[in-house]
Formats: C-alpha cells, sequence, structure tokens
C-alpha cells in the first residue's frame, strides 16, 4: 500500500479548475520530485496533500486513511509536514523558537533538536537569533527543520530552490540522504529541473494541471522532460 | 458591441419617486394638521441630523475604508460655530449652518495630521480621543456655557413658527445635498478611485491614485457633512452643551444605522435611518432596554448579515436603488 | 510635588492594567476590544456583588471571580468574537462596541446609575511612610500587582509553548496552523487570560475609587493612550506609557482640576505627532 495515494485528483479555485485528475503515488522511502512551469499546478497539488485547498475526501490517501480536506493541523499529526515556499519562518520567534513551533504537533520520532543542530551545524551558532535575520539558506535550513520536528513520515519540500544560489542549493541538498535514511520519504516540488533529477528517483511532471511524464530520473531523456514540460510534443 | 450600463430600472423608478417624496414633504406645513404640523417637522429635522451624520460615517468607514469612533469631534464643532456665528458675530443661524460645516472641514485637516497616524481599530480610537479633547476644550470655554451649555440667542426674535419651518425646510435641502453630493462623489472617477484604495491600497498607489490625498478628501468631506448636521441640529435645539455636541452615541447612533441598513451602500443609511426611527417610536421609551436591544441587534446583523438589510435584499433580488457601479453590457 | 509625582507613578500601575488585556488582545489578533473599559467596569461590578452576595473578604471575591472571568472570556472569543476577525477591521469594532452598549445598560439596568464601590477592608485608608512622603498602601499594593501582571505576561509570551504559540499565530496563522495549531483555541485563550486581568483591574479599580456604568469609555481611553505612548507589541512599554500618563494626568490635576484629563489626551497626541511608533515599540504592530 502506498505511503500517499492521491487518485483522480481535481482541484478549484473557486471556478477556475487548477488540477484535472492527478494520479500520484509515494511508496515509502522514496524520494519523488516533481516538476513542472509555474501555474503548472505543482504548489496547488501540494495545497491539496495539506488541507489548504478543499477537494473531495478521499480524493488523497495518506496511510491508506482519506484526508482530502482535513484540517491542516489533523494532516501534520498523522505524518505530512510540509516546508512551504518562500521558508515562512514566524518573525517574532528566534531560530530555536521556529523549530520548536515545528514539534507542536507533539508526534513521537527520531527528529529532536539535537539531531537537527547536528545536521545543520550553523543554526545552533544562531539559535537565539530571529528566524528572519539569516541569510536565504540558513532560512531555508531552519523551515526544513521545523517540518522535520514533526516527526513526519512523508516531508513535502515546495520550492527549496528558489531564490538560492546554486552552490546553497547544493548544500540543501545534501542534506536529503540523512533525512532518507531512517525509511522518511520526500516529494520535492521544484522548478530547477536539473536539481530534481539529481536527487530524486522518479519524477513527476505537471503540465496544465495534469500529470505529463512519469519515470524513474535516471531512465528518462532531456527531450522526453523538455517535452513534457512545456507541452510541446515533436 | 459593448455598452457601458450604469442605471437599473429600479433606480430610474428610485429617482422619478424621490422627486416626488422631496415635492411632497416640502410642502408639508400647508397641508398638514396644524396641531401635528410642529411636532412632525421638528422629528423630521432631528432625524435629518441623525440621517446626514449617518451618510458620512457611512462615506468614511464603508467608502474611505476608515472606521471612526470619533466623528463626534466634528458634529459638536459645527454646533459650536453655528451658536459663536449667531449670538456674537450677527451670523442669520441658517445662514451660518453651511458657515460652520465649512469650519468643521478646515478643522478637519490639521485633525487628520494627527489622527492618520493610527491605522484600523486604533485609529478608531484615536479619533474618539481627539473628540474628547474637543468635549473637554468647549467644557473649559466659559464664553459659550462651559460645562453646563449655553442657548442659541439670535433666532428669538423670529416668530415661532417662521422659525420651524425654515429649520424645517433647510433640513430638507440638507437632506437632498447631502445625498446627492455623496452619490454625485461617488459617481465619479473619485468615487471608483476610492473603491480601489478600499480594495487594495498598494495596488491603487501603483496605479497612480493618490492614495494620501484620497483619504484626505474623504475625511474632509465626512467633517463637513457631520458639521452640517450638528449645525442644524443644534438650530433646532436651540440649546447646546459639550456632553449632548460632542456624544459618542451619536457615532453609536450611526453605526447602528449603517450596519443595520448596509454599509458601503447608498441605499444601507436610508433604510438603516427609517429602521432607527421605527424603533426609536415605538422602543425609546424603555430606555436603557432599548439601548441594550440596539447594542445587541448590531452584533447580530454584523456576525449574520454582513452586509446589512440593504445588501442582503441586494444579493438576494438584485435591487439597487443608487447604483454606483458600471455594468459592462456585450451585445453579440 | 514628589507627593503628585509618586500618586501620578503608582495611579499608572492602575492604567497598566488597564492596558495589559487590550495590547494582549491586539497583539495576538490584531482585534480592538472597544469593549475594554466597559468590561473592566463589569469586574469591577461582579466583585462588588460576589463580596456583597456571599459576604466574602474582597480578596476572595476577586480571586474567586479569576476563573470566572476566564470562562466568560473564552467563550465569548470561541462563540462571538472569533466570527469577527479577518482583514476588514469594521465588524470586530463593531461587535466590540455594541457589546459596549450592552454592558453598559444592562449594568445601569441592574445597578441604577450610582457609583459603588468595593470594600478594601480599610486599605484605602491607610498609607505608608516612605522617606519624607505619605504613600497610600493601596496605590502600593495595585503598583505591586500590575508589576507582577506585566512581568507574569512577559514571561508567559517568551518562555512558554503558549506564548510561542501566540507570537507564530500572530506571525503568520495559516502556517502557525500547519503546524499543527488551532487558531480559534489559541484566540480564545488569549482573550481568557486578557479577561482575567480585567477582572483583576476592575475590582482594584472598585477599590481604589468606585464605579458605575457610564465610566467604561474613559477606562478604554486610558488603556488605549498607554499602549500608544508606551509602543505597540510591548507589555513594558505599555506599562511605562502607563506610568507617563498617570504622572501627566495628576500634574495636570494639581495645577487645576478642569484640566487633568484634557492633560493627558494632549500629552498623548503630542507623543502621536511627535513619535507615532510609541516610546518603546517592539512589532511592526
Amino acid at each position: 500500500m502506498s505511503l500517499v495515494h492521491a487518485h483522480d485528483l481535481k482541484a478549484f479555485y473557486g471556478d477556475a479548475q487548477a488540477l484535472f485528475g492527478v494520479d500520484f503515488r509515494v511508496e515509502q522511502g522514496e524520494v519523488v520530485a516533481i516538476i513542472g512551469a509555474n501555474g503548472a499546478g505543482k504548489s496547488t497539488f501540494l495545497k491539496a496533500l495539506t488541507g489548504l485547498v478543499k477537494v473531495p475526501r478521499d480524493a488523497v490517501l495518506f496511510d491508506g486513511q482519506p484526508i482530502g480536506s482535513l484540517p491542516p493541523g489533523e494532516i501534520v499529526k498523522r505524518g505530512l509536514a510540509k516546508v512551504p515556499e518562500g521558508r515562512r519562518l514566524f518573525p517574532s520567534l528566534s531560530v530555536e523558537e521556529n523549530l520548536l513551533m515545528g514539534a507542536f504537533a507533539g508526534r513521537p520520532g527520531p527528529w529532536d533538536l539535537a539531531r537537527l543542530y547536528a545536521m545543520f551545524p550553523i543554526l545552533k551558532e544562531k539559535r537565539l537569533n530571529p528566524g528572519t535575520s539569516l541569510s536565504g539558506g540558513q532560512q531555508q535550513m531552519v523551515a526544513i527543520g521545523r517540518a522535520l520536528m514533526a516527526n513526519p513520515s512523508v516531508l513535502l519540500c515546495d520550492e527549496l530552490s528558489l531564490g538560492l544560489a546554486p552552490i546553497v542549493i547544493q548544500e540543501i541538498y545534501a542534506a536529503l540522504p540523512r533525512i532518507t535514511a531512517e525509511g522518511m520519504s520526500v516529494v520535492v516540488v521544484e522548478q530547477d529541473v536539473s536539481v530534481a533529477m539529481r536527487v530524486s528517483q522518479r519524477v513527476v511532471c505537471l503540465q496544465e494541471g495534469r500529470v505529463s511524464l512519469e519515470g524513474a530520473s535516471s531512465a528518462l531523456t532531456r527531450e522526453q522532460i523538455s517535452a513534457a514540460y512545456f507541452g510541446v510534443y515533436a | 458591441m459593448i455598452t457601458v450600463q450604469r442605471h437599473t430600472r429600479a433606480s430610474h423608478a428610485a429617482a422619478v419617486v424621490s422627486v416626488l417624496l422631496f415635492v411632497i414633504a416640502a410642502t408639508l406645513p400647508f397641508w398638514a394638521p396644524q396641531d401635528d404640523a410642529p411636532a412632525w417637522m421638528r422629528e423630521f429635522v432631528e432625524i435629518a441630523c441623525y440621517f446626514i451624520f449617518a451618510m458620512m460615517w457611512n462615506l468614511l468607514a464603508g467608502y474611505g475604508g476608515m472606521v471612526s469612533i470619533g466623528q463626534q469631534a466634528f458634529f459638536g464643532l459645527g454646533g459650536y460655530v453655528m451658536l459663536m456665528l449667531g449670538n456674537f458675530a450677527g451670523v442669520n443661524p441658517f445662514v451660518a449652518i453651511p458657515l460652520a460645516a465649512a469650519a468643521a472641514a478646515v478643522i478637519a485637516v490639521p485633525v487628520s495630521w494627527v489622527a492618520f497616524r493610527l491605522q484600523g481599530g486604533y485609529f478608531a480610537i484615536g479619533t474618539w480621543v481627539i473628540a474628547e479633547v474637543f468635549r473637554l476644550s468647549f467644557a473649559n470655554m466659559s464664553f459659550v456655557g462651559g460645562g453646563s451649555g449655553t442657548s442659541l440667542t439670535a433666532l428669538r426674535d423670529i416668530e415661532r413658527s417662521t422659525r420651524e419651518n425654515t429649520t424645517f425646510w433647510v433640513a430638507l435641502v440638507c437632506v437632498a445635498a447631502s445625498i446627492a453630493l455623496v452619490y454625485g462623489f461617488l459617481r465619479s472617477k473619485r468615487g471608483l478611485a476610492l473603491l480601489a484604495i478600499r480594495d487594495n491600497e498598494v495596488a491603487a498607489e501603483s496605479q497612480g491614485i493618490a492614495v494620501g490625498r484620497m483619504k484626505l478628501a474623504v475625511y474632509v468631506v465626512a467633517a463637513f457633512g457631520a458639521g452640517l448636521a450638528g449645525a442644524l441640529y443644534f438650530v433646532g435645539n436651540l440649546r447646546i452643551s459639550p456632553d449632548a455636541a460632542f456624544s459618542v452615541n451619536w457615532t453609536a447612533f450611526a453605526i447602528f444605522m449603517v450596519v443595520i441598513g448596509g454599509i458601503g451602500r447608498i441605499e444601507g443609511p436610508i433604510v438603516g435611518a427609517l429602521i432607527f426611527w421605527a424603533l426609536n417610536k415605538w422602543f425609546s421609551d424603555y430606555g436603557s432596554w432599548y439601548l441594550l436591544g440596539l447594542g445587541l441587534l448590531a452584533i447580530v446583523v454584523t456576525i449574520n448579515f454582513k452586509q446589512g438589510l440593504a445588501g442582503w435584499v441586494q444579493q438576494r433580488y438584485g435591487l439597487v436603488l443608487f447604483p454606483t457601479r458600471r455594468h459592462l453590457i456585450v451585445k453579440e | 510635588m514628589i507627593e503628585t509625582l509618586l500618586q501620578g507613578l503608582l495611579l499608572g500601575g492602575l492604567y497598566s492594567l488597564f492596558a495589559l488585556g487590550l495590547s494582549l488582545m491586539f497583539g495576538v489578533m490584531r482585534l480592538t476590544n472597544t469593549a475594554q473599559g466597559d468590561f473592566i467596569v463589569l469586574g469591577g461590578f461582579a466583585a462588588i456583588t460576589a463580596a456583597a452576595q456571599f459576604a466574602l473578604h474582597p480578596a476572595i471575591a476577586v480571586l474567586l471571580l479569576l476563573p470566572v472571568a476566564f470562562g466568560v472570556g473564552y467563550a465569548l472569543q470561541r462563540w462571538v468574537l472569533n466570527g469577527t476577525l479577518g482583514r476588514d477591521p469594521l465588524p470586530s469594532l463593531v461587535v466590540t462596541f455594541g457589546l459596549s452598549i450592552v454592558v453598559q445598560n444592562a449594568l445601569l439596568e441592574l445597578f441604577s446609575a450610582d457609583p459603588r464601590s468595593l470594600d478594601s477592608g480599610g486599605l484605602n485608608t491607610q498609607s505608608l511612610a516612605l522617606g519624607a512622603v505619605n504613600v497610600g498602601v493601596l496605590p502600593l499594593l495595585i503598583f505591586g500587582v500590575a508589576v507582577v501582571c506585566t512581568a507574569g505576561l512577559q514571561w508567559l509570551f517568551t518562555a512558554t509553548k503558549l506564548g510561542r504559540a501566540f507570537r507564530a499565530v500572530s506571525d503568520d496563522r495559516e502556517i502557525a496552523e500547519l503546524m499543527g495549531l488551532s487558531a480559534h483555541t489559541v484566540y480564545a485563550l488569549a482573550t481568557a487570560i486578557a479577561f482575567v486581568l480585567i477582572a483583576i483591574a476592575g475590582s482594584l479599580q472598585a477599590m481604589r475609587t468606585t464605579v458605575s456604568p457610564s465610566d467604561g469609555p474613559l477606562l478604554l481611553l486610558f488603556a488605549f493612550e498607554a499602549v500608544i505612548i508606551g509602543g505597540m507589541g510591548s507589555f513594558w512599554g505599555s506599562f511605562a506609557g502607563a506610568m507617563l500618563l498617570g504622572l501627566t494626568q495628576q500634574i495636570g490635576f494639581r495645577i487645576d482640576p478642569g484640566w487633568g484629563l484634557w492633560a493627558g489626551h494632549v500629552m498623548f497626541l503630542a507623543v502621536l505627532v511627535v513619535r507615532p511608533q510609541g516610546l518603546f515599540p517592539k512589532t511592526r504592530g
């Protein structure tokens, strides 16, 4: 049984349809990348998974249980956490307090402050600073750490590389193996296709609210990806 | 072919009915029974003041996006300036009414330098503090009677029925003028700019709308209207005191009328004033219970009927009597 | 002169208690409680009634009142005020203003317009000699309570899980809910705590002087002025603002009784013009 299973997922913003029947699975321990151009529906898809966009109750199954349209807090309690697009740290909280907020739902698991500081030592150094006083890359680390503190079984990452320099992106994604080491599944939403291909085992491409391509990252060719990304087929 | 529709059938009917009502009202002293006429006229003047004040509060809050609990500052100021012009400068009080309104508008400018430092809920309370400063200041001015107030002596020599008739007609004109003023303003380009500011200030600014100037303009117009209502009220009342002139109840009643009727719509204060007048007539004898009931009603309507009664009617039946929107009609 | 200054500072202590609840509610959910003053008066009347009805020592009456106030605040936020929150400040302003009118008139019906006070068991007549001056015991006590409450609230905000939740939900409600927090519950807890502070303030006001149903609006203005002068987002800032307000009023009263309140208001307006962010601002407001 897949950990996450979205079946024929349709999503609307008022009368405007954003997703037209998306099928998506995540298995235990996988790293799956979702790529697509701006407006393809990637963020909407993540919002549907985390309860921020209304979808039918059994359009999304988590560990076999229907979670569509459940309150976001409830979904986090079940083990699905998101690193939001744009980091969105709490400006009034310090780095450490931001991380502690991640543990608000109180799920037990291996991730705690000590482990996070071991993975991202710079955060320990700056733990009492206000979250928003850090550099973009460091803020991204805090955002990831905050989601990990919820001890999810599936981690969703929305556009981690946005606004970051390539060397910083590398540093962030270098932490990925440590996250998946104990079997956590990760879904990576990325506009940067090469990064997505490099870090994932499987790639799903969205184009105008539909899945246009799916396959093993190592097996797909540039031409296939290009075509699926832009919707132009030779 | 694309046309822009600015009227509805209902609005045409309403325009005709309004003119008719105006004519009927204007001739009231002539057709009403002689025993009742003075009382009716006095009641009309009073409700006219409440209504004009509510219209202006609606303009400020519903269209200008500025919720104020301190508009009574300009109401009282209008009353006092009218009285001072009448008693000390020998100006005919009826002539003094628009002058007092203008004075209120002028004072509104320096007041805005202070009030606009605040936003949202704190702006609301800040305007209340300013009104309190006005009240305390006038209460300490002995030449206008200090805390116990004084009388309007300038009208003493005029024969009573003439005074009452004139007050009534002036009130009627003020009501018509303020409706026309607000309606004309909102249908104009400035009104459109105001709606844009209300919806999204930053976006409006980026489109070239001078947000600060617009807000000041609305604040000044609202102050003018409040001053007009105040001057008119005390011409009718003949006696002024700081507590009556600067009472927060004026704003409380205005809020009530606008919320019940519907905020941000011109029909709103009209509907609200009518309901308020009716409730006042039937229930004001119950004193605090009546006021308590008004408060509860305002709470319930705000939570459940966010658009007020006029708004609810508009949503349900599409009925708009004073249309300010422009509709794009595309004919194939 | 020293006595006037001291009295002003101690008066400020009471004003800071008025201000704490207002500051808390605005800080957590951007809600301006225009009924703050009236609820303080209600708290005073509740303490008076409890002490009279059950023949209690005033301190006991107040202590028993606190959990009741907590419950009332929680229920009010959960079932009435939560529905008014949003981008538009109007609904919450109108509803709290409506509550102000309801409370004032209900008190008027129940208690008539006569001022009442809470018997403080003689505390209000006792005084302490501090060096060359005599200071009332009650004002000193009130000042102490104000310091404890301000410190307590500050501690709650910076060192507890609930305080973190308050700050997080006020920063970014959507992301806070993503972490499993229920904004509605957090808001209700904030108002519940605010009402406990209101009950304390009302009881002390009733002990220090009198309360009557129409006192509310003036108390609201004092609370508000203290918050603005001190600077938004800072409890100690409101404390300082309250003291400055108390000082100004006392000096004004000393010069001429008719100008006491006026002086306070004018000082507030002056601060607003010269330093609109307040003396010790912390947040963007």
